[in-house]
């Protein structure tokens, strides 16, 4: 089966590596990433005042879009996850709104695409079973800590992804490679997120607890779902370990990376460059590449 | 900080305002401080989300849009989640930084050109996106 992708930005140029792991991935599990024609932006955020429709319009034109060349959608950044399924959303339940922004953007969409993030595709349409039937390299005796972040879960009413306050979908997915999942208490934490433009000290500070609450725990490595809190808990262990000399610095991984190594996939190819932490000495390490 | 708290003030449009961006009722607070409790930047903020609510319940619209609170928020949902009065907080939080955002003198909150050297080269587009649309009018 295919299915419809969003990229998103930052999935072009600074996350290359989650996005080409993603599609490598998903030929191997026997499905494919069709990318969306002519996509443009989805706008980064929700609109949280409930007045502003013009933030509703980029999202809504890419699922209007979507909705001419297929059902069902999906994508890989957490954000871009949030904003496009809370909107679908917004657009199937809220009939003045759907009508505005319809007659706006002089189409009929009717919020009945269904908005799924990859690994729901994983979960729900391949099956962890398969996954491990898959693996060529289990990745047995790695201690992996799973970081969900905000934009996955919540508001998990709308989300529908998992338990608001005690997921366990992403161990699932861990443990199927053969890793063993870390439980740790920021695993829902937030990473500091847009901060890192607007207080970027806050947000430095958010991704000292949240790698340190994994450390603590036993993690070898953390694993994300998305590039805005990569950016935060990878690219800025810099900016940590300058404000906290003790701090040592540990890998940072898309789940699609430890999903290529662990069904095989050459390691050159999975982008480790545009990690910011370098993962080769704790793969090699544990004999994985 | 000493506050003064008059009939007027009590009375005035302010909290009507904010209600109306964040479509929430502020009314339904009480006080609990679940919200500031599990916030995961209430360590860098002045006061806590629930004590910008109560401001803004008082009607005190200056002492409520003088402290960072609502500029550091992540709107990261945690307090929505966990609001056992079930008040969508990172909407009140929002429809604070639109009150300012909104008026005729424009008073961004983040200025492009004051960026470090390199800032915009090193960031992701998708921090900048989200960040632009919370903090620029
Ligand atoms: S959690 Fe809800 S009820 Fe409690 S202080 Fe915060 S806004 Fe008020
Ligand atoms: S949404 Fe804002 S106020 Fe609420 S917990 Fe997150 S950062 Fe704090």
């Amino acid at each position: 089966m295919d299915y419809l992708y969003f990229p998103g930005c930052t999935l072009y140029t600074k996350a290359k590596n989650f996005d080409q792991t993603a599609r490598d991935c998903s030929l191997l599990l026997g499905f494919q990433l069709k990318e969306l024609p002519n996509w443009t932006c989805c706008g980064a955020t929700f609109p949280l005042a409930t007045d502003n429709i013009m933030a509703l319009l980029p999202p809504s034109r890419i699922l209007a879009r979507a909705r001419e060349e297929g059902t069902t959608l999906t994508t890989l950044c957490s954000v871009c996850f949030n904003v496009i399924k809370r909107t679908n959303r917004l657009i199937r339940n809220d009939g003045d709104k759907r009508d505005t922004i319809n007659n706006f953007m002089e189409t009929n969409y009717q919020g009945d695409l269904r908005v799924l993030h990859y690994l729901e595709i994983l979960k729900q349409d391949v099956g962890f079973p398969r996954i491990q039937e898959k693996m060529k390299k289990p990745l047995t005796g790695l201690k992996a800590a799973p970081y969900y972040g905000c934009m996955l879960l919540r508001p998990f009413e709308e989300m529908e992804f998992d338990d608001k306050e005690k997921p366990t979908l992403f161990e699932g997915f861990l443990e199927a490679m053969g890793a063993e999942a870390i439980d740790f208490p920021y695993k829902i934490e937030c990473c500091g997120s847009f901060q890192s433009v607007g207080s970027p000290e806050v947000a430095t500070e958010c991704g000292y607890k949240i790698l340190g609450s994994a450390v603590k725990n036993g993690a070898e490595v953390v694993v994300s779902t998305c590039p805005l809190c990569t950016f935060n808990i990878d690219h800025k262990q810099a900016d940590i370990k300058q404000k906290y000399l003790d701090f040592k610095p540990i890998p940072v991984l898309y789940f699609t990376q430890l999903l290529g190594i662990a069904m095989g996939l050459d390691y050159q190819t999975l982008g480790f460059g545009q990690n910011f932490v370098d993962p080769l000495p704790l793969l090699k390490g544990k004999g994985f590449i | 900080m000493k506050i003064e708290l008059t009939r007027e003030k009590v009375h005035n449009e302010f909290a009507k305002k904010v209600e109306l961006i964040s479509g929430q009722n502020l009314f339904a607070c009480y006080q609990c401080g679940n919200c500031t409790a599990g916030c995961p930047v209430a360590f860098a903020m002045e006061v806590g989300p629930h004590e910008v609510i109560r401001y803004t319940l008082l009607g005190l619209e200056e002492e409520a849009l003088a402290v960072n609170t609502f500029w550091l928020c992540a709107s990261c949902l945690q307090c929505t989640s966990r609001c056992p009065k079930g008040i969508d907080i990172a909407r009140v939080m929002d429809a604070l930084r639109m009150v300012i955002l909104r008026k005729k003198d424009r008073k961004d909150h983040i200025h492009v050109s004051e960026f470090q050297e390199g800032f915009l080269e090193k960031v992701p587009q998708i921090a900048f996106i989200s960040g632009f649309r919370k903090f620029l009018s």
